[in-house]
Parts: C-alpha cells; sequence; structure tokens
C-alpha cells in the first residue's frame, strides 16, 4: 500500500485520534492513503464511523503489539 | 474555562429521582442505539463528537436552556469537549458525564432491602449502568456476598463500614455478561469462595463446591443460606433462600423476564432443565419469598424505593415467561427469540474461570454493553 503520510496517535484518549486525523486528512490529497496509529481502543469504532460520513475510505486495518493501525484513503 | 462535571453518582440519583435530565450523547449512533443511560423521564440526542469538531452552533437551537444537558461519551474526554464548546456558545447548564459510560457501567447504589429476622441486615447492590445486582448478608459482625461484581473495593469498604468481616463468598453461576469479582474478594478477605461445582468444570482455581441442600450460617446468629439447584441459564445454576424470606434466583428467574439458556452454547440441552426448575421446583416455594434477581432490563423493574424485588406469587401471576402453558411454545421462545450475546460473552466466561487473566482496562472494554442475560 501506497502511504502518503503516517500518523502517531498513540497514548492519546478519545476525542485527540480524532481530532488529530482530520487535520492530518486536510494535508493529504483527494485518494492519498494516511496510516493511523493508536492505543485508545475506541479509536476503532470512532474512526471507522467517522471515515464513513466524511466520505472517506477505511482499506484496512489491525492491531500489532497493542497498537491499533489503520489505513484510511481519503475521499 | 473549566467544565462543570457530573459524577456518576449524582447521574445515578438523577435516575432514580426521575428527573428530567437531557443527555447529549456524543458517542457513534452504534454505541448508542447498543447501550446508553436509561430513563423514560430522560431526553435524549445523540450525534457523534466528530461532527461537533468544526463547531456546535448548528445543534444550539435544539438543546433546552431550562434544564440540566450532560453530554456523555465512550470515557469522559469528547464530552468534556463538546461541554466546553457549548459553554462558549454561552450554555450555562451543560454538564460533562466523569468517565463516560465506562464509569457509569461501574457504578454501584448500595440500597437497603430490609432487616433481616434476627438482627441482620439485608443490601442490594444496584450496578444501574449494566443492570447487574448483587448482595450482601449482613449478621453480627459477619457478611456474606452474592454475585460480586469486579468493583471489589466497593463491597470491601461497605462489610467496614458496617464493622463486618466478609466470611463467605457465592456466585449462583458461573457469569456470561460481567466479570466476577467473587474469587479477589474471598482471596482478600480469606473467605471461603463458593462455586456450583457444574459450572465450575473447566475453572483453574480451588473453590468451595455449592451443592444442593447446603446451608451456610452466617453471624452467630441464624441467617440461614439454602442453596437450591436450579439449572437452567446454566447447567450449575444455583439459587439461594435467606432467612426463609428471600430467593436469590440469580439469573434463572428476573422480575419481568427470564433467564436464556445459550450463553454457554447449549440452549437446546438446557431449556427442559430451564423448564423444570420455573415451573416445578420454584412453584413448590412459598409465594410470599421475595425474589432478588442478579440482574434487571430496564428501569421499569425498579421500584420506588430503588430495589429490585418482587414476590413469587406476584411473578407466578404476572411474568410472562412464567405462564406459558404449552412446552413447545416456551421451547421455541427461550431458544429462536433471542437478544444478541453480551459482549465479549467467551472471553468474560474465561476470564471467570480463571484461564486468562486480562488487564482492568481491558476488563472494563469487555463488559462495554448491556447485559442481555434475559429473555422476554
Amino acid at each position: 500500500m501506497n502511504v502518503t503520510k503516517v500518523l502517531d496517535a498513540t497514548g492519546l484518549a478519545c476525542p485527540m485520534p480524532i481530532v488529530k486525523t482530520k487535520k492530518a486528512m486536510k494535508d493529504i490529497e483527494t485518494g492519498e492513503v494516511l496510516e493511523i496509529h493508536a492505543t485508545d481502543k475506541g479509536a476503532k469504532g470512532d474512526l471507522t464511523a467517522w471515515a464513513k460520513s466524511g466520505g472517506h475510505e477505511l482499506l484496512e486495518h489491525k492491531e500489532e503489539d497493542d497498537v491499533l493501525k489503520f489505513w484510511i484513503q481519503k475521499g | 474555562m473549566t467544565v462543570k462535571e457530573m459524577t456518576t453518582k449524582q447521574m445515578a440519583e438523577k435516575v432514580l429521582d426521575k428527573e428530567n435530565v437531557f443527555i447529549l450523547d456524543v458517542r457513534t449512533e452504534d454505541a448508542f442505539e447498543d447501550w446508553k443511560i436509561e430513563s423514560e423521564h430522560f431526553d435524549y440526542m445523540n450525534i457523534p463528537y466528530f461532527d461537533l469538531l468544526d463547531g456546535v452552533e448548528d445543534i444550539l437551537d435544539q438543546l433546552p436552556k431550562d434544564r440540566e444537558v450532560v453530554v456523555v461519551c465512550a470515557k469522559g474526554g469528547s464530552s468534556q469537549m463538546v461541554a466546553e464548546m457549548l459553554e462558549e456558545e454561552g450554555m450555562t447548564n451543560v454538564y460533562s458525564l466523569e468517565g463516560g459510560m465506562k464509569a457509569w457501567s461501574e457504578h454501584l447504589v448500595p440500597v437497603k432491602v430490609n432487616d433481616l429476622k434476627d438482627g441482620g441486615e439485608l443490601y442490594q447492590f444496584v450496578r444501574i449502568g449494566k443492570g447487574c445486582l448483587s448482595y450482601m448478608v449482613l449478621s453480627n459482625g459477619e457478611a456474606a456476598l452474592i454475585d460480586a461484581t469486579r468493583m471489589t473495593d466497593v463491597y470491601i469498604d461497605f462489610a467496614n463500614e458496617k464493622n463486618a468481616q466478609i466470611t463467605h463468598v457465592f456466585d449462583t453461576h458461573l457469569h456470561a455478561d460481567h466479570i466476577s469479582g467473587g474469587r479477589q474478594i474471598a482471596e482478600q478477605t480469606k473467605a471461603t469462595y463458593w462455586l456450583p461445582p457444574k459450572d465450575a468444570t473447566e475453572v483453574v482455581f480451588n473453590y468451595q463446591p455449592l451443592e444442593d441442600g447446603e446451608n451456610v450460617k452466617i453471624g452467630n446468629t441464624t441467617i440461614d443460606i439454602h442453596a437450591l439447584y436450579s439449572p437452567g441459564h446454566t447447567i450449575g445454576s444455583t439459587s439461594f433462600v435467606v432467612d426463609d424470606q428471600y430467593l436469590m434466583s440469580g439469573d434463572i428467574l428476573f422480575i419481568d423476564s427470564i433467564g436464556r439458556p445459550d450463553l454457554a452454547g447449549k440452549a437446546e440441552d438446557w431449556v427442559g432443565d430451564l423448564r423444570e426448575t420455573l415451573y416445578e421446583r420454584y412453584k413448590e416455594l412459598s409465594d410470599e419469598l421475595v425474589v432478588l434477581p442478579a440482574h434487571f432490563m430496564i428501569m421499569d423493574e425498579l421500584n420506588e424505593d430503588g430495589t429490585v424485588a418482587e414476590k413469587l406469587g406476584t411473578l407466578f401471576e404476572k411474568n410472562h415467561g412464567l405462564n406459558i402453558e404449552d412446552e413447545n411454545e416456551f421451547r421455541k421462545m427461550v431458544t429462536e427469540n433471542l437478544p444478541p450475546q453480551p459482549n465479549a460473552y467467551q472471553e468474560i466466561r474465561e476470564t471467570n474461570m480463571g484461564k486468562i487473566t486480562p488487564e482492568e482496562e481491558d476488563q472494563r472494554e469487555m463488559e462495554i454493553g448491556p447485559n442481555r442475560c434475559a429473555v422476554r
């Protein structure tokens, strides 16, 4: 996957992972991919719902060593 | 600017006092639909916090100005942010629920059920956010606990305040909806931990087997706890008759519903046990016994004084699950009409067996959502 930007939101609690994701999305172009790392378990449901409501696509997500990783393509 | 916080304790009082609060729930729609702070006297609005990041102007008109607006999220961070934004727009009646739905799920309210015959007392601990009920029997400086939650400090502190030593800890069955605090409390207080052996075949710790007909005395007066084998929700499920007056029915019989037989994966096998327990074993008991279940599902099940309790005779008249004459119809209801299973119920069962030991934060996550142990 061609990742344009990586956002480290580990150690941050709600609402910060989404606040930072939203900001980072402004810096990339439509079709480009943002990779997000978070440790807040709530990030999964929130990022999924946020991406959907914002017209972005959550391409993939997985958990590695307690870090949640998300790849979102800007819509 | 500091946001005004509302504690879960204050929120619980508002629910019990039937106050008219406006809840602005800023979790996702899915989370809100799944589980929220329940009260028929509350009004609700659900809009995810991430839709409010650019401003709250659009919802200002829809929020009341003449009563409390409480912003609620999963853990209390996002609700703080939204409450602050609303305050900046000039609202003065806004609060953020401290600790969010997680803290709400953990809040316990001790309610006195009654005095016992020989001077003892019986308390019901209402876990209002999740609908779990646990019990403390107090008599002459001794205390027994039944179906304790993992908020173990609450019970230990309460017993200390009452100058009582916890000597016996019981679980009516192996729970699938919440993590039991029974074993930990027993270890901490050197109490005896009782479990029904048929539910404990896979547990990895020592326990005292709780068998049908067993009597345990609490205090040097005689508060009897009489075990009554009542399978159906699980194969080992055991009820208790306390002080000849109270029937602790575990997850077999609730006020407005009955236990579901499928959470250990055996609905078809256990439906016969469930029927026998409810329609034969319980039928032989005195109608005057006061039923104290391990759960409630809806706020309507709470009495005026905050307890969840009803006479067995009344339940035989009014509880739909006790009034299905046709056995096939009963079988159909408890095997086909089941609500979704509780969140992470398999992991919760394994935790209660001692097979896994999740971190506290993970235990909280596992317990998210309503209890869902009943079928109506």
